[in-house]
Parts: structure tokens; sequence; C-alpha cells
């Protein structure tokens, strides 16, 4: 029973503290006791990297911001500044840029983990929305600070995204040239994005606190690779040790490509064309997002044609925005009751389908427009929506596998 | 008044009720207010407002060239048309369909085509030099001699600007 008042003779100086700030019970519940599944497998390691690639890029970020200039007419030799004459700066600035990038690999690992074992599915419907929240504001984030170098790719970048938004009806140019802070990408848009870029990892802090406290909810907890629920004390193992060291394995392992890449090809996911500075009268013959948005953009592009009154530009942003934001009614839409791939042999190969077409929509996301590009991106789009839109249908005619009574 | 107090709680519940939505609808109000400034903070300041006109000089452009010149931060192509252009630009009025418009109608004078540079799908400056005169490098809009979208995905010809003929060789953008 919880005590109602603080007890006025303390036995210790930690019963004084905890009885005023109860922090360390708090910390010892959630990440000493909390009680795991026995049987999780290397899947479940890309929600701790991923919490270690925010913090990381919080921390290199915040090392950033005391030499870079959010200016048009400084931004760009700021970054020459960090990369030639402060101390380390180079290693500070390549694990931030090299960072972004792990960062989304994990993310979509997680999400992929997600969707193969039904993590979506009742009751963690809120935990996996959260995620999806966390997923569109790293995207955002990533935008941002992509236009912070001031090279044409981030100018460029930032003309066509923000532009996006012009095809809201009416009211879509008002809003770009809010945005803006002008009649086009200029110096208040870069400082403005500046202070975004800073502000919206600590909002993606709140909400994976709010991810976290919906998955340590003991009505909720852990899911596990046979999908099943988990009802006797014996199917759990305190996270520490177990996980706490299984963790800083996968987190070794991890820190190998990823100091490889930070070290010996710091730029070999990024584009060339940021290195030349940002000119708003002239676009670089090819402009290409960064790869984590390639299979997104090709969804944009594929969409070339009307619908009645609704121009391809409309659509094609409109495509883009559900096919993210259909995440969210994952769980409505997948009304089958066995969560995880193991049992269910039709939701299985349409999940490999799913993440082979997903391959192929960045690759075509990174070609250009033209035959038989666009063609195979509509196509791979279509392809993309009707894994959801299947998924009520497949539930219903899907014989799934005799699931295990306990793990 | 006294006969609405419920009996049970001894609390007028009407009375409660219109004060408390009160409340929350001139909270509402006010709180709406208060976000005013900082959302117009955001909008282009005075200053921006204040560079309302590009003016530039038709003399360096020789016949057949095309200057990019800044008009309130958007890029803006001048473009001095050769004869043969112009008749072209002339014979596309009968075969643009995108967005139907005659070449007359987006001219002052047929020599000085004056246009947006920027795609009217995304924002992109085409380049120019291709066959349909502009190509957009973005997504592969193309733009005829009179800056007529000649093929998609943007949905409109780029934009005219407001100008005015100062003297022959001098124009007055914005
Ligand atoms: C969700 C976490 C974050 C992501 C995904 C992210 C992503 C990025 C990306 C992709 C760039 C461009 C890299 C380049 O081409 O140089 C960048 C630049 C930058 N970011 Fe972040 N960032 C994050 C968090 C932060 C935080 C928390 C801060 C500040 C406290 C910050 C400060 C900066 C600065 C100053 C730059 C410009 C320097 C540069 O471009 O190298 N970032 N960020
Ligand atoms: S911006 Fe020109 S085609 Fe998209």
């Amino acid at each position: 029973m919880a005590k109602k008042q603080v007890n006025p003779n303390p036995s210790s100086k930690l019963e004084w503290f905890e009885d005023r700030l109860p922090i360390i019970s708090f910390m010892k519940a959630e990440l000493v006791d909390y009680p795991a599944p026995k049987n999780l497998n290397y899947a479940w390691n890309f929600g701790s990297l991923a919490g270690v690639a925010l913090i990381l890029q919080i921390l290199t970020g915040f090392f950033l911001t005391m030499h870079y200039k959010a200016d048009a007419s400084l931004a760009f030799d700021s970054i020459q500044h960090i990369m030639r004459d402060v101390n380390w700066g180079w290693l500070i600035r390549n694990l931030h840029m090299v960072g972004a990038s792990f960062f989304f690999i994990v993310v979509y690992m997680h999400i992929g983990r997600g969707l193969y074992y039904g993590s979506y599915k009742s009751p963690r419907e809120i935990l996996w929305g959260m995620g999806v929240v966390i997923f569109f504001l790293m995207m955002a984030t990533a935008f941002l600070g992509y236009v912070l170098p001031w090279g044409q790719m981030s100018f460029w970048g930032a003309q066509v995204i923000t532009n996006l938004i012009s095809v809201i009806p009416f009211v879509g140019e008002d809003i770009v040239i809010w945005i803006w802070g002008g009649y086009g990408v200029n110096d208040a848009t870069l400082t403005r994005f500046y202070s975004l870029h800073f502000l919206l990892p600590f909002v993606i802090l709140g909400v994976v606190f709010l991810h976290m406290w919906a998955l340590h909810n003991r009505k909720v907890k852990s899911n596990n690779p046979t999908g099943i629920d988990l009802k006797k004390d014996t199917d759990f193992v305190p996270f520490h040790p177990y996980y706490t060291v299984k963790d800083s394995f996968g987190l070794a392992v991890y820190m190998l490509p990823f100091l490889f890449m930070v070290f010996y090809m710091p730029d070999y996911l990024g584009h060339t064309d940021n290195y030349i500075p940002a000119d708003p009268m002239t676009t670089p013959a090819h402009i290409v997002p960064e790869w984590y948005f390639l299979p997104f953009y090709a969804i944009l592009r594929a969409i070339n044609f009307n619908i009645l009154f609704l121009d391809s530009k409309l659509l094609g942003v409109i495509a883009m925005v559900a096919s993210i934001a259909i995440l969210f009614f994952l769980p409505k839409l997948d009304k089958s009751k066995v969560r995880s791939a193991r049992f269910r042999p039709i939701y299985k190969v349409m999940f490999w389908v799913f993440i082979a077409n997903f391959f192929f929509l960045g690759w075509l996301g990174a070609k250009p427009a033209e035959a038989p590009y666009t063609q195979l991106s509509q196509i791979a789009t279509a392809l993309y929506f009707s894994f959801f839109f299947a998924l009520p249908w497949v539930a219903k005619i899907e014989k799934t596998k005799p699931l295990p009574t306990s793990i | 008044m006294a006969e609405k107090v419920s009996k049970k709680d001894n609390v007028d519940h009407g009375k409660r009720d219109f004060l408390s939505g009160t409340t929350k609808v001139f909270g509402a109000a006010g709180a709406a207010c208060a976000c005013y400034p900082f959302i117009k903070s955001m909008s282009p300041s005075a200053k921006v407002e204040a560079q309302k006109y590009t003016e530039v000089d038709l003399s360096e452009i020789a016949e057949g060239d095309t200057k990019k010149v800044i008009w309130r931060g958007k890029a803006v192509f001048v473009k001095h048309r050769t004869q043969s252009e112009i008749d072209l630009a002339k014979a596309g009025d009968k075969t643009v369909s995108i967005d139907p418009q005659t070449d007359a109608d987006r001219v002052q004078r047929p020599q000085w085509l004056v246009t947006i540079a920027h795609c009217t799908h995304l924002g992109c400056v085409p380049i120019d030099g291709s066959l349909e005169n502009w190509a957009c490098p973005c997504h592969g809009s193309q733009f005829d001699v009179s800056g007529r979208v000649v093929k998609g995905p943007a949905p409109k010809n780029l934009e005219i600007p407001p100008y005015t003929f100062i003297d022959d060789t001098t124009i007055k953008i914005g």
C-alpha cells in the first residue's frame, strides 16, 4: 500500500528523498525490474538503438550550434569553418550527418519489426500511434536540418518541399509565403528552420516518453516473437541484466558500421551538389532528396494524372501523406486476432512483398521522372496501398497456424 | 432564480453552466487573439514588402538571350526573343492544351518575354536551351518560348509578373 504521507522519521537519507521525489524507485521499476518477455530476439534491439541515435543527434547537434550561423550569407561558410577550423568539428559534424541516416535505418527496422510481429494490434494501438507521430516529426526534423548547410540541395529541397503546401486549396499560397517569411526561400526561412530544427528533437523526446509510458504500462508491456499474450510470471525476465546486456551488445554491433561511415565515407549518403553554395537563380540538374525520403518521393511523383477536378499536383501530395498516415489506421485495418506473422502464412508473404516493394520504390525515387520509371512507380504505389486495403479481407480468409499456449 | 436551484446538491446548474460556458468561449477567443502577433511575426516583414520593384536594363540583353533577375526573392526570366522565336510562340497558340493562352496575352511587346522563372509545379527554375525552350530539372515539366506549359506535371503556364516599360530600354517589375 502506498503511504499517504511522508515518513516523519525516515530511516535513511534515501527514504527522505524518495518520499519527496520518488525518482529512484521509478527508474528502478522501469529500467531494472521492468518485466520483459524472455524470448525477445534481436529485432527488439532497434527501439533502444533509436533512443541512442536520438540522444546522439541531440548531443552532436548541440555542439554544432556553438559554431553554426543561421544566416543566409554565413551559413555555408560556417559549415566549412566547422569542418576545417573548429577542433574536432569534422568529427562532430560527421557524427550528426551520418547519425541522421543511421537514425532512419534503425527506425525503419523498428517499424518493420512492429509490422512483422503485429505489435500494432490491441492493446498497443496508442503505442504504435505515438511511433507514427515520432516518424513524422523525425522526417520534419531531418528535412529542416538538411536545409541548414545552405548548399544547392538544401535550398532546392526547401523550395520543392515548401511548395508542396501550396496545393492546399484557396489558402495554400498564403501559407507558403507565411512559412517562407518572404516571397521565396530566403534568409528568414533559414533562420526559422534553424529554430525549428533545434526545437523539434525535444518534442520528439517528449513523444518518445509517451511511447515508453504506453509500453511500460503493466497492462500492455512488450510484444514478443510469438505474438501471444503472456500470462505467467515465469515468461518474463527482469530488464536488467538480461536486456541491458543484450542491448549493449547490439549497440556495439551498430557502432561498427556507423563509425566506419563516420570516419571513412561520411559523404557517401549525401549529395555532392550540397557543397555548392545555394543559388536562388539556378536549380541543379538532378535534385534528389535524402535516401530516407526516396520511397515517399516516388509515390509523390507517381501521381501525374488528374482525377475529376483534382489536379495531379494535389493528388500526389495527398498520396504521399496518406502513405505514411495510413499506418495510424493499421490496427483498425488488420482485423486478424493473430499477431505474429509466424502463424499467418498469407500475411507473411504480403509482408515480404511489401518490404521488397518499399525498396523498389526507394530505387525508383532516385530515378528521373520519365518512362519507364513513372509507370513502374505507379504500379509500385498501387502495390504499396493494396497491402493495407487487403488486410481486412485477408483476416477473413487466412487459415492461421495453431498458436502455442506459452513460450 | 431560487426555484432553479437543484434540490439535490443546492447548486444553480443553469447559472453555473452559463458561467463556465462564457468563460470557455471568452478564454478561447482571448487565447486566439494572443496568438495573432506571434503568427503574424512570421509573415514577410515591412522591409521585405518595401522591396517591391526591380528595374531591368534591357539594352544589356542581346537578341536570343535570357537574363535572370531577382524580384522580391523570386527569379524572373527576361528573354529577348528573336523573330523566329516570336513566330514559334504564335504558332504555339493553337497547340498548347494544358493551360491555353495566346502569346499576345502574355507579352506587352513581342520581343520581350518577362515571366517568373519558377516552375508552377514545385518551384524549381527550368533550364534553358532545350527543344521546348525551358525544361524543369526537377520533375520534367517543359515550357515553350512563351513560357506556356507543354508537358506536365506543372499545371499552369509560367506566371507573368506585373511590369511596365519605363522607356524602350528599361522595365520596372512589380
Ligand atoms: C531528431 C534528431 C535530429 C535529426 C534527424 C537531425 C538531422 C540533421 C541533418 C540531416 C542535418 C544536415 C547535415 C548536413 O548535411 O550537414 C542537420 C544539421 C544540423 N543540425 Fe540536426 N538533427 C537532429 C537533431 C539536432 C539537434 C537536437 C540540434 C541542436 C541542439 C541540431 C543542430 C543542427 C545544426 C546546428 C545543423 C547544421 C550543421 C550541419 O549541417 O552539419 N540537430 N541535422
Ligand atoms: S518543379 Fe518543375 S517539374 Fe516539378
